[in-house]
This record gives C-alpha cells, structure tokens and sequence, in this order.
C-alpha cells in the first residue's frame, strides 16, 4: 500500500522501491536500537537497585545518541593477522540478515515491506544469515576466544532453529497460511481470537488447542532467545568465559553494528512471536477509529499495538537476562535435543490430530 | 583417513574478566574439554616479605592489609595475634570483642564479594549488585569506626587504633537486622535456581582426602564435608565465649565437595557471622582500647605459627624475632596462595565454562596469592 | 594428642642419626631439626604412622638464616659467607589435633633439601616459593620452577638478607 503510494508520489518504481525498503531502517529500526539500549539499561539498573544512565537527558535518555556518537569517533582497531575480508563482511552481513527480516514483519495492516506468501519461511530463512556471519567474524578475527564464541553459536543456532520451525509448522497446520499479513488478519477482533488462545472461531478444536498453543509459545519463546544469544543463552559471548565471544576483535562501528544487530534481532523476533501468537498488529479489544468512525486513526494504532507487543517481549527478554545465570554449552545442548525438540513434536501431533477433527 | 588433531592452548588472562584480578591461566583444552590447566601468578608480586624485614612490627600493618584486599580486618587481626603471641601479652576484653565484631563483620563482607562475583562468573549480574549494594553497608560501618573503606590500619599489636564511634552499636544492631532477611533474597534469586544449580552442582568435586593433602582450609575444606574451623578447633581471642555453628558440606544438589556446596558454605556462614555479632555486641564490655599497646615492640628471640580463620581459609603467620625491633621474618601462608594450587587438579576433564565456576567457588585474592 | 617430646622419642627411635635435636629452649614454640637429605623419609613416616598422622602440611617456610659472618668483597659489598638456609615445617594431624615444628638446614653455598611435594601436595607451591624467593633447590621436586618472581628473572633470590635488588631488568629501571 505504502508501496503505491510513494510509486504515484515520484512516478518511478526504482525510488518507491528505495523508499519502501529505508523506511523501517529510518523510523522503526534506528529509534527502537537507540530506544532499547537506553531501555536496557535503565530495566537492569532498577531491576539491580541502582539508577542506571541520569546524566544525558532526561534520565539519561541521550546516553545512546552519545555512545554513539562516541563509537563513530573510535579507532578501526584491525589486527595484523586477521582476514581482512571476512573480517569487514561480518558485521554488514550480521546485520543484513536482521535487516532482511523486518521485511516481512507486517508492522499494521498497510505497512509491510513486502508482503509475501511465506513471510515465516523468509523470515526463518534469513535469521540464517547471522550464523554465516558470526562463524566468519570468529574466524577472521584468528582470536581463539572468537573462534569457540563462534563455533558455539552456530552449534547452538542451528540447534534452535529445529524448535522454532516446529513450532511454526503447527501454527501452519492450524491456519493454513504462511503469510504474516494473513495470519494477522485471522486474529482479528478482540484477544480471544488470538492464536495463544486457539485462534478465531469458537468450536470445540479452538478449546483444545489452548493448551498446546501455550506449550508451543513457551518453546518458540525459549528458542528464540537461544537464536538471539540472549541470556540464559548467551554462550556464544559469554563475558566472563570468551570475553566477548565472536565480537571480541571488533572495535568502532563494526562492534556497533553487532551491537546493533543484537537488538534489532530481539525486536525481529518477538514480533514474529507477537505475529504468530498474539495478533501481530491487532487491537486485543477493537479500534478507538471505528468507534469514532476516524478510518485513518486505525493503522496507527495498529503500529502501536505491534510496537507495544514487540517491546513488551523484548522487555521480557531483558527481565530474563537480568534475572537467570547462563547455561553451559552441552547443557544448552541438552535443553534443546533432549526437552525442547521432543516437546514441540509431540505438540506437533497432538495439534496435527486436533484441526483433523 | 585419520584426522590430525592436536590440543589447543588456550591463554586465560592475565586480563580476563573472571580470573578475578590478574591471574594466568594456561588451559589445554581438547575442544571444550581441559586437559590440564596451569596458573601462571605473580603479576602483583610485591615481595611483602621483604618489606616487613625493613619494618618495625607496627609498621608491617598496613602492608598486611594489602594482601587479602577484601578482609583487610581479618588480616591485621591475624597478624596482631601473632604477634601477641611472640610478645606474650594479654589484650583487654573490649578489644578482643572489638575485633571480633569487625572480623565477622569483614567475613560478611568478603563473602559477599564471593558470592556475588560468583554469580556474575555464572552468568547472573543482579546477584552481584545486591551483594555489593549490602557490602557497601558494612563498608561504611568500618569508615565510621575507623575512616577508611578498604585498607583499615585499625587493629593494632595489642589494641586498636581508636575505640568505637559512639553510634556504632546501633548501626552494627540496624545492620544485622537489615541483612538477616537479605540471605533469603539471595537464596531465592541464586542459591536455588535450577540453571545455577546445573552449573554448579556436580562440578569440581573436591574429595576431603585430597582437600587436606593440598592443605585445603575454610569453607572450602568444609564444603568437602569436614566440620573443621579454626575458630573453635584452635581457639583464639574470644571466639569461645559465642555459640555459633560450622556449616559443612552435605551435597544437598550433587555430591559433597562440589562448588555448590562450597558456594553454599558462604551463604550459611554469613548466617552464623551474624549470630556471633549479635552475641558480641550483646557481651561487649566497657574499657580502654589502646591502653595495652606496647611502647615498643621488640619480642624475645623465638618464632611462631599463628593461624587464624580468615574468610578465605587458613591464614598463617610465621614470625621469627631476633629480638630486633623489626621482625627477622615473616612468612604468611595466605589460604588463596594455597587454593590457586589444586586448580588443575580440580579442572581436568570438565569444559571450559567449568574453569570460571571452579575458580569462583574456590574465592581467591590476587593480591594475597601473589603478596 | 602427643606433645613434642614424645614425637621426638618417636622419630629418635626410628631413625636415630637423621633426627639431629629437639630445641625447646625458645619461648612460644620448639622445632626437631632434621637432616635436610632425609627430611622426605621423615615425613613419609609421619604421614603414615598411625600413632602419628600429620596429615597436613600448615605452612612451608624458607629462611635465610643469616648466621655467617659478614664479608666484604673488592667491591665493598657486604656478603654473608658460611651461614646457612632453612626451611620450617609445620605439620598437624586433623585427627590427633597435634601440632609439630620441623626445621632442616643446609649450608647456603649448597641448599639442598629433598622435597616433601609428592607426600603433601600442599608443598608444591610453597617448595617453589621457597626456591624462588630464598634459593633453597628442592630435591625431587616434581616442577620446581620459579612462581612469583618473573621466570627469567637472574639477579638471584629477594628473600637472601644479602639480595641486591639489580639496576635493569630487560631495559626497565627496577629500583625506584
């Protein structure tokens, strides 16, 4: 829709392309990182009893524009000894791969980068990136602290990948779509209608699938965090094992751009579980413009509501890293092959028996 | 084809997050699993020693304070003990009650930092600030006793260096009272979750016979499950005169000897610190703190081994007067010194990730290592 | 609980010559001294006897002695010649709670003393230590390596009441 819009604005697809691609870059993805490590910082300072950033800004609300600008500022440390190469694509291609994501995340009714019939599928597809260029960035950095951050990463990402997939192949099964856009549209309504509680519709099957919708979101939840590397999953750079992992080598804006794409990939996730389980952009209690009869009023607050969504498990994300120990690698491991990826088929057939009824 | 495949070396330090100051460890690892680890130690060598030949008695205090940064107290106590010893002197009550608050009272506190950084060791950050957030009361209880925050120079061969702030009682009694149910907060946000416990649990167990062969004392000795502490099996000051336990490991998640338990010890033995303040600060009698301070301090010619229990352990002294003013030689046998020892033979055959939480259970000080 | 007395009886006993005296004319604390080449065999022996059992090492302690008398070479630097290095130790029974000082000498021009590491592990570090900061070589010592001092550090032992701390080390000025 966007789209089309910009396309009669200019009169020329190219720059209506160009456009329609920078625009989740320029008002969704740079204000939320900038937003999100401030948040971060402030969740953890008063989850740990302190007050975090206060100086910049209002409560420190400046301290990321400052850091920032002080990481644009830094030295380009490059070792001697690395593969330059590899070493530069790392972190371009790290965040390409979260970068492509947001594509598909359909962020209201109208606004969708592209709209395409496997959305999920695109989106799972592409997070793969981020094992490419971790494994490339631990590699060249020719640092033995990247290399096994590295190869624990990719163990562990491609691990959770299993369960997450499952777990999208039994909402699948339920709605018959791999749309985003669709998916989000069925859950329309009011918060019954999301997929957490069955889906639309008010049948027995919707009943019976409460319990398993639940199971299959604690999995997905779980193993997304496991694919972002955040804590208790945070082996790939675990600070006080690896020091820091994959990106130890890095320093300035290449550190900034795994900094970066770390937190864009906690939002990408979550709103593709926000999108799957919670109704994606919609209202969980009908639209302010179709009671005041205002149509316009309605995709913005369906950017709200997938904002408030998407934040809302980032927060959760953070409260779990601030809260849990992180687990060792072969127990990480064991999570996943031995609990969460028996669990989810398990969830698979008791579902896959449920919509043949 | 057979696949060459060759041990990796791995170099741990000696500026590493969690090698808990600057210590080296050369790791042999086969993937993730260690085949042996090898300390590398020194890099805060001061050579305490020499200076305390070039010293008269008092004025080795201070340098003792630098060693186990985080129980400064504890060290000078252990020190003037030894030195008592050598003189043959009798302190006064109040003093050795005095002391004894403010040993428990730095116990506490260094095992506070133990805990916490243990915690960020695991992975968990907020324990630790909790830690440091509680530890920063105590902190100030000893800047109002005697100035300083760290290094104190408070008690002195034969006495103290000032008797107690007029409002110290009520703040020690506020302190005890504020932090007994602080133990169960950190129970419930570290002690007991699952994930810290599948780190810790079964991880570097230390069997008792191997524990005492390396000279393994404090709470890691008892975590091996050997009700052993200084405090009652070899009494000094006025310890005898408190009613407290000694918590030994029982391997309540894993086996006995594993660095839960001795994570566990900690825990338990702030409780029992805070049983014996609040005994002390009940009993504490009335006198004259700095009135058996000898003018000069010159000891018959003699030697003598003088052990404490300092948080960490063991803390020896081995003095030898000539019957100078300055001591002839003093040699400590600091219990982290002694603990840093058994690290390969703790690590051999677990991963990595087990490095970090087998040193953090054992709670060393590099500046008392390397003295 | 055995006192000093009848541990020596003990030791007198077994192995008559190696154990060269009793001291308990200083105040606080008595020491056996022993032969430093049979000090290894003595330990053992605690160790395992059953009326014994010094399970545990306390604390290892290297002295420069001092006892020579004081020279001074061509250069005027004051040397102490013929005195010898010692090591203390002192040993305890967890089960017994009995507590015993050892001492071994060795004439410093040639300290040799054997090693107990390989009886209470617990020696290791502090046999290196000895050796790094008083210069006493431990014989049989399994990795006896300097431990505090840097490994390639040349300008003797810091510990010698007659060590002279050395202007450089690799270029940098060391006294300060």
């Amino acid at each position: 829709m966007t789209y089309d819009f910009f396309s009669k604005l200019f009169g020329s697809d190219l720059i209506a392309a160009l456009i329609q691609s920078l625009l989740p870059l320029f008002i969704f993805i740079l204000p939320y990182a900038l937003f999100a490590v401030w948040w971060e910082r402030k969740v953890s300072a008063h989850m740990q009893d302190r007050l975090g950033p206060m100086r910049v800004g209002w409560h420190g609300a400046l301290q990321t524009i400052a850091d920032i600008l002080k990481l644009f500022q830094k030295e380009d440390i490059v070792a001697s000894s690395i593969d330059k190469p590899l070493f530069n694509i790392a972190p371009v291609l790290m965040f390409v791969g979260t970068y492509a994501a947001f594509a598909a995340i359909p962020f209201s009714s109208v606004f969708i980068g592209s709209n395409l019939d496997l959305g999920v599928f695109f989106i799972v597809a592409v997070s793969g990136f981020s094992v490419a260029a971790i494994l490339m960035a631990g590699w060249a950095s020719d640092n033995k602290y990247s290399l096994i951050g590295a190869m624990r990463s990719a163990a562990q990402i491609i691990s959770y990948e299993i369960p997450t997939i499952l777990v999208i192949i039994t909402i699948v099964m339920v709605t018959g779509t791999l749309n985003l856009t669709t998916l989000s549209e069925m859950q329309t309504g009011h918060f019954w209608n999301w997929m957490i509680l069955g889906g639309p519709g008010s049948s027995l099957s919707k009943f019976l699938l409460i319990p398993s919708m639940i199971l299959g979101f604690g999995i997905i939840y779980i193993s997304t965090l496991a694919e972002v590397n955040r804590t208790p999953f945070d082996i790939p750079e675990a600070e006080s094992e690896l020091v820091a992992g994959y990106h130890t080598e890095y320093s300035g804006m290449k550190f900034a751009m795994f900094f970066l794409a770390e937190y864009a990939n906690m939002l990408a996730v979550s709103s593709v579980v926000a999108a799957l389980f919670f109704g994606g952009y919609q209202s969980p209690c009908g639209y302010l413009g179709n009671l005041i009869g205002l149509k316009w009023l309605i995709p913005i607050e369906q950017i709200f509501w997938f904002t408030a969504k998407g934040l809302f498990f980032v927060f959760v994300q953070m409260w779990l890293r601030w809260t849990l120990p992180r687990l060792r690698v072969d127990q990480l491991m064991n999570t996943c092959w031995k609990y969460l990826i028996p669990l989810a088929f398990v969830n698979l057939i008791i579902i896959g028996l449920i919509t043949l009824i | 084809m057979a696949l060459k495949t060759e041990h990796m070396t791995l170099n741990m330090g000696p500026q590493h997050p969690s090698t808990h100051g600057v210590l080296r460890l050369e790791v042999e690892l086969e993937g993730e699993i260690i085949k042996s680890v090898q300390p590398h130690i020194g890099y805060l060598h001061r050579c305490f020693e020499k200076h305390a030949e070039a010293m008269t008695y008092p004025q080795v205090i201070p340098y003792v304070d630098r060693m186990d940064y985080l129980a400064a107290m504890y060290n000078e106590f252990g020190y003037a003990v030894a030195v008592e010893k050598l003189l043959g002197i009798q302190v006064p009550e109040r003093v050795e009650y005095i002391r004894v608050i403010m040993g428990e009272f730095q116990r506490i506190a260094s095992h506070l930092v133990a805990v916490g950084t243990y915690g960020l060791d695991i992975g968990a950050f907020t324990p630790f600030l909790f830690c440091f957030r509680d530890r920063e009361r105590i902190i100030n209880l000893f800047e109002m006793t005697c100035g300083a925050r760290m290094l104190y120079n408070y008690i002195w061969v034969g006495g103290l260096s000032h008797d107690l702030h007029p409002d110290f009682v009520r703040n020690a009694k506020e302190f005890v009272s504020y932090f007994k149910p602080k133990v169960k907060e950190l129970n419930d946000l570290l002690s007991y979750n699952r994930i810290f416990i599948d780190r810790t649990a079964n991880v570097g167990i230390l069997p008792l016979e191997t524990a005492i062969n390396y000279g393994i004392s404090g709470p890691n000795l008892r975590g091996s499950g050997f009700e052993w502490d200084i405090r009652k099996d070899d009494t000094y000051s006025v310890y005898n005169k408190f009613d407290f336990d000694i918590p030994v490991g029982k391997g309540l998640q894993g086996t006995v000897g594993d660095c839960w338990d001795r994570y566990y010890i900690r825990i338990q033995e702030m409780g029992e610190s805070l049983k014996i303040i609040e005994q002390a600060l009940e009993q504490l009698p009335e006198g004259d703190v700095t009135s058996a301070i000898p003018k000069r301090i010159k000891p018959p010619v003699g030697q003598v081994y003088s052990r404490v229990e300092n948080p960490k352990g063991e803390l020896g002294y081995f003095i030898i007067s000539n019957g100078s003013p300055n001591p002839f030689r003093v040699k400590v046998k600091g219990p982290s010194f002694v603990h840093l020892g058994i690290m390969n033979e703790l690590c051999k055959g677990h991963m990595i990730a087990d490095v970090i939480a087998i040193l953090g259970s054992i709670d060393i000080v590099l500046g008392e290592v390397d003295r | 609980m055995k006192n000093i007395q009848e541990i020596f009886d003990i030791l007198k006993e077994k192995f008559g010559d190696s154990i060269l005296e009793l001291l308990t004319t200083l105040p606080v604390e008595s020491f056996i001294t022993i032969a430093p080449k049979k000090i290894n065999e003595v330990c053992l022996f605690m160790r395992d006897n059953e009326e014994l059992k010094f399970n545990s090492l306390m604390c290892l302690s290297g002295v420069d002695d001092a006892n020579g008398k004081q020279v001074k070479d061509e250069n005027g630097a004051v040397k102490i010649e013929g005195s010898t290095l010692s090591v203390y130790y002192h040993l305890e029974s967890t089960e017994f709670r009995h507590k015993v000082t050892l001492k071994s000498s060795a004439p410093k021009e040639n300290p040799e003393v054997e090693s107990v590491a390989l009886i209470w592990h617990h020696a290791d570090w502090h046999e290196r230590e000895a050796w790094d900061l008083v210069g006493i070589k431990f014989l049989n010592h399994p990795d006896l390596r300097r431990i505090l001092m840097p490994y390639d550090w040349e300008a003797g032992h810091p510990l010698q009441k007659d060590y002279k701390n050395p202007e450089f080390y690799h270029g940098m000025k060391v006294p300060y």
